[in-house]
């Protein structure tokens, strides 16, 4: 893949993980020398990469994993407001992946079979510290809390596949993942 | 001279009573599909084979070929309905790939990776389907199941069983076994049946055996299902 | 396994026996085991499978199919109430509350005693006398809260159905203009003597000329239609009368049926001439079984008559008889291969065609399908000749046609005109003022706004099954969309992708405007679902399954865009109503615990 053309002005990208594990984040991480020539184009805004805890305007946002809780809402919705586009990245962001898993359980079972009823639990109960962000009856692909304007699949999807889409986008291609770049698994 | 008619502005050769999918086909043009399989009638009911003939939407697998017909297959238009049409499938059932054992070797996944599915776009369903492991040597995920009937025609026409029917109607249509209790395990179903192996999905699974080829090694990821199902067709 | 009561299993055999172990008669026979105990346990399906000699999960499958076929109990007084549009108007919602209310019960759900369920059904084809409902299958029409109430007392004194009140049953024919069909009377066997002095051939040449056309609203010429099965090969040849009158706004084959059945029966003899046919269908729609006693009686009469039977009118060659067959609640069997699919005891799926059923229909056999409409027309031809029906309507419509009007109008009931009618002049003749929109031909017809009054009657022009629902300028023509969405994607049979999945999402989408969170993105999502509907459905009903939407989209579009809450995007379901359990269990309420459905508010 030649070298993205470079853009007037670097590109701000923010990250984040709702749902997820991090896989995807870990994957970005492979795209290994890559970084160097990406550094030169992008530079990043709220990320577990830099440790920024707020989004700020964003060129590109990529999010992680599915929308499991209250707090999940609020971080996609502050992403959707500060990027001008929004990517789902991985499995879990486009269809829900494996916490989506959970939907066809009532949540009261989950939460009474991890809190409650667990082996080696005395007493356990159902945290209520209003601290804590409440989870939503079903686990839902971040593409039906809000507008999303690209999908990258995969689990997670691999670092060749995160470097061509992300070339493709500071370019200013439409975004196609041929030739095996495409995978759900 | 045979007759023909032109796939995409291509000559296709064929006999009478050929359909489209079948005379393309052999003349070495894809055109995709999941209900279709050479053993059996045509069934038309997953629609992905779906081809402008004549200026009509019909499914090239249950239309005969016509003389001088000129048939749209690998458009833009018709590739976008089949991608609206797995995209259907994706959101009506329960689809995660990463926890499939079917996955790298599934067929709706494999359509999903030639027409650029990347997202599911719809609403998910998220229906409830729960599996019947009932059996000794098989585990039936009902979570994927598409409907292809392939599972149906296979224990009927040729194991002679009729172990599987669909009952139930529009989108609670679902797959019922042959036994009072509902449980695979009541029925005479055996691994060796065809319908243990048909199903191109991951409904119906072999038991004890699990990623015994890696992911990333397995038939769809080291190639199209394009290029597999037209070598196939040649042999 | 679980301690369900044991199946009156002799009554079950002589079920069986009456319909001689004939796998073909299954649907036939789950309609009668079902009234042994109001439902079908699971025992009994096995049993049945057992005595068919036919696989366990095929009779599971035809049990699946049908809505009036019961897997799981339901009470033995068992109440649907017809949910048409029309209905809806005339306030079955509330009429349906107040029944629930009164017997404590849920919609949908069964009474702990068993008694009662409450539900609702597709239209009954009661519209110019609803709302509509049937209690264990049989009619009552013009619900009112009296009768409501009345109907609740019954149902908790556990009063058998014979004893209700006679009148609740009465279903008046209303009516209303006659013309060349509805005027006739004639003596049983008048046309068939007719048409036998003409030969085959000549009775043939009589209905080409005639120009008659199918009035199932598809008005295909069915002079080559009877010609085709004529000349197939394959016997016996099979006649087989469409009464699965299912088209939601439909119901003048009930009258036809009701008043004039000697027509219809009659008109399927006749074709039974023509094609040489020996075997007679009659597919009742399961809404109007209360009608099959007087049905049997009148083919009782004809059967002494010599008007069926062998050696009709004492022609050596002349053998046809008829036999009823039931469906069970499920609008696809209208369609013709489904219909045969249905015949043949099956679930109803409609076939791959070709072949046609006119070459390979009933058991691969030449099968003629016919509505009722059109059967009962060939009486008009056969009396009156071909070239006298010919030059009424139009040049391209010939003849009258039987209209179904209901909704907004002073005079609802059967109207019968000419081709050619104009749409302003039926909306004057039924008594219909400030009429906004009309519907024709059904949920799966064209929706006609105020601009189109002008346009007429006629295949070339508003092409009809009959039925004619009238929408004046209080109705709001978004839920009247929206109510034939939920009709399609309640009666798609499942068997194709894009019907299938394309109706629920149809539905999802027409639910998520209706329940205020539209986006102007849903309304170009609603446009492709239509389109790839329209292109890639296996049959008529996927097809015609956004035709609301389309019309409604084009003519009405602003009673979609003032229910939009947002230009961009909205989510489809309630953030904060999916918290709910979550709050529940942790007894939560601070403001942590809540989300903004709307995300403007949250800033």
């Amino acid at each position: 893949m030649s070298p993205a053309p470079v853009p007037a002005r670097k590109l701000r990208v923010a990250t984040t993980s709702l749902a997820g594990c991090f896989g995807c984040h870990m994957s970005f991480l492979d795209i290994d020398e890559h970084l160097f020539e990406l550094v030169e184009l992008i530079e990043f805004d709220r990320s577990p990469l830099t440790d920024i805890k707020d989004v700020g305007p964003c060129d590109i946002g990529l999010i992680e994993g599915g929308v499991c809780n209250a707090e999940n809402v609020h971080v996609l919705r502050e992403f959707r407001r500060h990027c001008k586009t929004l990517i789902a990245l991985g499995a879990c962001a486009v269809n829900g992946g494996l916490p989506a898993q959970r939907n066809h359980l009532p949540l009261s079972e989950c939460l009474r079979e991890v809190y409650q009823f667990r082996p080696g639990l005395e007493n356990g109960q159902i945290p209520n510290d209003p601290e804590l962000p409440l989870p939503l009856d079903k686990v839902r692909p971040i593409h039906e809390v809000v507008r999303i304007d690209y999908f990258l699949p995969g689990c997670p999807p691999s670092g060749p596949a995160i470097w061509k889409f992300l070339t493709d986008l500071i370019a200013g291609r439409t975004p196609r993942l041929a030739g095996g770049l495409l995978h759900y698994d | 001279m045979t007759k023909q008619f032109l796939l995409d502005g291509q000559p296709v050769p064929f006999e009478d009573g050929q359909t489209i999918l079948e005379a393309a086909r052999k003349a070495g043009h894809y055109i995709p599909s999941l209900c279709w399989h050479q053993d059996f009638p045509p069934h038309g009911s997953c629609k992905l084979c779906i081809v402008k003939a004549a200026g009509r939407h019909v499914s090239a697998c249950a239309t005969p070929a016509k003389e001088g017909w000129e048939v749209e297959s690998n458009t833009p238009e018709m590739n976008g309905e089949r991608r609206g049409l797995l995209q259907m499938l994706f959101v009506e059932g329960n689809h995660f790939c990463p926890s499939c054992e079917k996955s790298g070797n599934c067929e709706l996944q494999a359509l999903g990776y030639e027409y650029e599915m990347l997202t599911p776009r719809f609403r998910h369903f998220f229906p409830e389907r729960p599996v019947d492991a009932s059996h000794p040597d098989m585990l039936l995920d009902f979570n994927r199941c598409i409907f292809c009937e392939l599972c149906v025609r296979a224990s009927r026409d040729v194991d002679g069983k009729s172990v599987f029917a669909l009952t139930g109607r529009g989108i609670h249509k679902h797959l019922a076994v042959n036994a009072e209790s509902g449980r695979l395990a009541d029925t005479d179903f055996s691994k060796d049946d065809l319908a243990a192996r048909i199903c191109p999905v991951g409904v119906i699974l072999p038991k004890g055996r699990g990623f015994a080829v890696p992911i990333g090694e397995r038939t769809f990821d080291t190639e199209t299902i394009r290029s597999k199902t037209l070598k196939e067709e040649e042999s | 396994m679980s301690a369900l009561p044991a199946t009156p299993t002799d009554a079950l055999d002589g079920i069986l026996q009456r319909h001689g172990h004939y796998p073909t008669e299954l649907l036939q026979i789950l309609i009668e085991a079902q009234d042994l105990e109001g439902w079908l346990p699971a025992p009994t399906l096995t049993h049945i499978a057992q005595a068919l000699h036919i696989p366990r999960s095929r009779v599971e499958g035809v049990a699946g199919f049908y809505s009036f076929l019961y897997t799981q109990p339901v009470g033995r007084y068992r109440v649907l109430f017809s949910d048409n549009i029309t209905d809806r108007m005339l306030g079955n919602a509330e009429l349906m509350d107040a029944l629930c209310r009164k017997l404590w019960i849920e919609p949908g759900k069964l009474s702990e005693d068993g008694l009662v369920s409450i539900a609702t059904t597709s239209c009954t084809g009661l519209c110019d006398q609803g709302p509509g409902m049937l209690v264990n299958g049989r009619a009552i029409g013009q619900l009112t809260h009296r009768r409501i109430n009345e109907i609740a007392e019954m149902i908790r004194q556990q009063r058998p159905l014979d004893l209700w009140p006679a009148e609740y049953f009465q279903i008046s024919d209303n009516i209303r203009r006659k013309d060349s069909l509805l005027n006739l009377d004639m003596k049983p066997g008048a046309a068939l003597s007719a048409v036998v002095e003409m030969g085959r051939e000549g009775w043939l040449r009589e209905v080409q000329t005639s120009n008659l056309r199918g009035r199932g609203g598809a008005g295909f010429a069915t002079a080559v239609k009877w010609a085709s099965a004529r000349n197939a090969s394959g016997e016996p040849k099979v006649i087989v009368c469409n009464a699965d009158e299912g088209e939601p706004g439909t119901f003048k084959d009930r009258v036809l049926l009701n008043s004039y059945a000697d027509l219809v029966f009659e008109g399927m003899t006749l074709a039974a001439w023509a094609v040489g046919a020996s075997e007679g269908f009659l597919y009742l729609r399961g809404e109007y079984r209360y009608l099959l006693p007087q049905l049997e009686a009148v083919l009782a009469r004809r059967r002494e008559a010599g008007l069926l039977g062998r050696h009709i009118l004492h022609e050596p060659c002349f053998d046809f008889d008829i036999r009823i067959h039931l469906g069970a609640g499920a609008y696809v069997c209208g369609e013709e291969t489904a219909l045969i699919e249905s015949l043949e005891g099956k679930r109803g799926t409609p076939r791959i065609r070709p072949p046609f059923p006119v070459t390979k229909g009933y058991l691969g056999r030449p099968t003629v399908v016919n509505n009722v409409e059109t059967l009962a027309k060939t009486c008009l031809i056969a009396l009156g000749g071909g070239e006298a029906f010919a030059a009424s309507g139009t040049a391209q419509s010939a003849g009258t046609k039987l209209l179904s009007i209901s909704g907004d109008c002073a005079e609802p009931g059967i109207y019968e005109y000419p081709f050619g009618v104009p749409i302003a002049r039926i909306l004057e003749d039924c008594g219909a003022s400030d009429t906004q929109a009309v519907q024709v031909g059904g949920a799966a017809g064209v929706c006609l706004a105020g601009y189109e009054f002008q346009r007429r009657i006629a295949y070339e022009d508003v092409p009809t099954a009959g039925a004619f629902m009238i929408f004046d300028g209080t109705r709001d023509l978004f839920d009247v969309a929206r109510a034939f969405v939920h009709f399609f994607a309640h009666e798609s049979c499942g068997f194709c992708t894009p019907c299938r999945v394309g109706t629920s999402l149809l539905q999802g989408f027409m639910d998520k405007l209706a329940d205020g969170h539209g986006a102007k993105a849903d309304l170009a999502d609603i446009d492709w679902l239509d389109r790839l509907l329209k292109n890639a459905s296996h049959c008529g009903l996927g097809s015609a399954a956004p035709n609301p939407v389309i019309d409604t989209l084009q003519k009405f579009r602003p009673a979609y865009e003032r229910r939009l809450v947002s230009l961009d995007f909205e989510p489809a379901f309630d953030l904060d109503a999916a918290l709910a359990e979550a709050r529940q269990l942790t007894a939560r309420d601070d403001p942590g615990a809540h989300l903004q459905t709307h995300e403007e508010e949250e800033k």
